[in-house]
């Protein structure tokens, strides 16, 4: 099991329900304001003072996951402008032209792949190893997969998408590997394009099986899709190569629930059980019930529990709020497990599924 | 001997300093988007949005000049979020794209506006050439929410006669284009093909230009396409970038207009092609075709520009001219 060395030494609890989050967590203003200096060549704010800038945000918002009890953390993406432009700024083949429109006065730097992909420097590594120095907890890694950052760019160098999103998938598992070297335990592959074409899941399908080539058994892989419908890949995705399969579906009342409960579902479920895009903070009480419908899909021993999705775009007193009362109810779900008093679904048969 | 006509389906990027510029003064929420009563400041950047927009495809070598629709933020649903009695609702996805655009809901009726006129006038004043760019009636219809007519064919012919009444106001003006992705991506069933193209024909009689229609986003169904050639269109189009094998299909099978329109440059890749095989491509389709020369082919992007960053845009532009060019020199 990759899960249970992600076990806090000090849980207080028989059961465990990893609590973990997405990824992108809101940046501190001074952050933002960092960054805009930066980009203004007017004023002198240099590339070290931007480093630094960088650092003090990753160990500030690492040390506000671990203040609100979450067992795998991390940095909320603070050296991340956006998850393609990041990667595709870092993988040789690219190129930016300019931004484009997503809606109304949002716009997206959409890169184009105007040669061959290719791998230069680690992508992640030097995030990872600082995050880990300043985390006293296990650290997971978000990258955006090969699939997304095929289908969210413009494709000028190959004959098609697919195609290049396999050389980009080789690409990852390079960085995985480096990742793996340097001590990573929990990677998490973001695919949201999967949500818009799910006829694609094959292709999304070979491109795990290419991130996972020789990656050790140990190492937990998560795959994180949002905002898509789920029928048209499920029960397809218990055949991908991965740990854990996280889903948002609190934003949609768990309405897509059942589609998971239709057949065993293989890999973890890790389940958004708060919205990532209401600002009120879900109560405690609320959460747990949230928590509870992840059993109609499996045990206890299954269920990771996290947000929807990246907290980025919430006010920060609403990120931190949201992450707190999610730890609070999955250890209070966990200590009713314990107590034998929560019977729905996979819970109530606990006791066999431990067998 | 046809005639080459080099031109776009309209809807531009921004400018960059436009991007901005009005991002600044409108803001970035679903409230903040156009609503046909814009302030000064926003108006007077329109202003110097439309005048370069229109002084690029100048510069380009277009031989149609568009307005270039930079106030068009929901896209081909503009002249409807924009109307007096239709609210703007939920943020919804613009066909198979990672694009969105505010839903609009017909509340009351589907009265003229003047609001793509206003922007015409303008326009006018600024170019020869001038082509106008709409949605068709279908498109619209498929685009928007009906709360007021009740039944999917009033809630067509009321928007048909809206567009008519909205082009009855244009300026004088070489070519319409009305853009139907929706005939493609959401074809009309038995019944719906005949009045699609009959709504096409309610708009056309409006208007005394050259009127394209101008379907994308892949090809017809034969039947559409059969029905729509019974349209009193001037021309109909292929978007031969996404597929041009079921678009030259339904030209050999069921014939062409005098005219027609084709997509030869791809409006959602930011490689740009080149003038010669943009050439062929025109080339090949009047070869398998096999009909008399067409009187006038308008070569054009197969979609709206706005996918693309502005210096790509340009580019595409540059290559249609160059490539319509070519034939000239040739000739």
């Amino acid at each position: 099991m990759t899960r249970e060395q992600l076990r806090p030494d000090d849980h207080p609890n028989e059961h465990f329900l990893l609590t973990t989050v997405v990824g992108s967590y809101p940046k501190p203003k001074w952050l933002n304001r960092a960054d805009e200096l930066h980009e203004d060549h007017d004023h002198g704010f240099d590339d070290e003072q931007l480093r630094e800038a960088h650092d003090d945000a990753a160990r500030l918002i690492t040390h506000e996951h671990e203040r609100a009890g979450v067992d795998a953390v991390v940095d909320g993406e603070m050296r991340r402008n956006e998850m393609v432009e990041f990667f595709a700024e870092r993988i040789d083949g690219y190129e930016f032209n300019g931004p484009v429109k997503v809606w109304g006065h949002n716009y997206f730097d959409k890169p184009s792949v105007s040669s061959e992909v290719e791998y230069d420097e680690p992508w992640l590594v030097d995030e990872f190893e600082f995050t880990a120095e300043a985390a006293s907890r296990p650290v997971k890694v978000p990258i955006t997969g090969p699939y997304t950052l095929a289908n969210w760019s413009f494709n000028e160098a190959y004959d098609d998408e697919e195609t290049l999103a396999y050389e980009l998938a080789d690409l990852v598992n390079e960085e995985i590997g480096k990742l793996v070297a340097a001590g990573a335990r929990y990677i998490q592959i973001d695919e949201p394009a999967l949500a818009t074409t799910p006829d694609d899941y094959a292709i999304v399908g070979e491109c795990l099986d290419r991130i996972v080539a020789d990656i050790p058994e140990d190492v937990r892989i998560g795959l994180h899709v949002c905002y898509g419908d789920y029928s048209r890949v499920y029960p397809e995705i218990n055949e991908f190569p991965i740990d854990e399969f996280d889903v948002e579906l609190c934003n949609g009342e768990y309405e897509q629930l059942e589609v998971f409960a239709d057949e065993a579902f293989d890999p973890d479920l890790a389940l958004g059980v708060v919205d990532a895009h209401t600002a009120e903070v879900e109560s405690v009480e609320a959460i747990k019930e949230n928590i509870k419908r992840g059993f109609e899909v499996v045990p206890p021993e299954q269920l990771t529990v996290s947000p929807d999705c990246g907290l980025k775009l919430l006010p920060r007193e609403v990120a931190y709020g949201k992450m707190e009362n999610m730890v609070q109810a999955a250890r209070e779900v966990e200590a009713e497990l314990d107590a034998g008093e929560v019977d729905v679904g996979f819970a109530g048969t606990a006791a066999t599924a431990d067998d | 001997m046809t005639e080459l006509v080099a031109t776009t389906p309209g809807i531009f990027p921004l400018p960059d300093w436009a991007k901005d510029e009005l991002s600044d003064l409108k803001g970035h929420q679903k409230s903040d988007l156009v609503s046909g009563d814009e302030s000064e400041a926003i108006t007077a950047a329109y202003d110097d949005v439309r005048a370069e927009l229109i002084e690029t495809q100048q510069d380009a070598g277009l031989d149609r000049i568009v307005e270039g629709q930079g106030r068009w933020d929901d896209n081909l649903a503009h002249p409807l979020a924009v109307h007096d009695n239709v609210e703007t609702r939920g943020i919804v996805r613009y066909y198979d794209n990672n694009n969105f655009y505010r839903d609009p809901v017909v509340t009351g009726p589907l009265t003229e506006s003047g609001d793509v006129a206003d922007e015409l006038d303008a326009a006018a004043t600024q170019t020869d050439g001038l082509q106008v760019v709409l949605p068709g009636p279908y498109t619209l219809a498929a685009l928007a929410t009906d709360e007021q007519y009740g039944d999917e064919a009033a809630f067509l012919d009321a928007t048909a006669e809206f567009l008519a009444g909205e082009a009855a106001a244009f300026p004088d003006h070489e070519t319409l284009f009305l853009l139907e992705p929706s005939l493609v991506t959401d074809a009309p069933g038995d019944g719906r093909d005949a009045q699609a193209s009959e709504a096409i024909d309610t708009v056309a009689d409006a208007v005394d230009s050259e009127v394209v229609v101008y379907p994308f986003y892949g090809a017809l169904d034969e039947k559409v396409y059969a029905h729509l050639m019974d349209a009193d269109v001037d021309a109909i189009g292929f978007d031969l970038v996404s597929d041009h094998d079921a678009n030259v299909y339904n030209a050999q099978e069921y014939g062409t207009k005098s005219g027609v329109a084709l997509g030869v440059v791809d409006g959602q890749n930011t490689l740009v092609e080149d003038p010669t095989t943009v050439r062929e491509r025109f080339d090949w389709f009047d070869g398998q075709v096999p009909s008399e020369a067409f009187e006038t082919a308008y070569l054009t992007s197969n979609t709206e520009l706005f996918y693309l960053p502005v210096n790509k845009a340009v580019a595409k532009m540059e290559t249609l001219a160059t490539a319509a060019d070519l034939e000239e020199v040739e000739a």
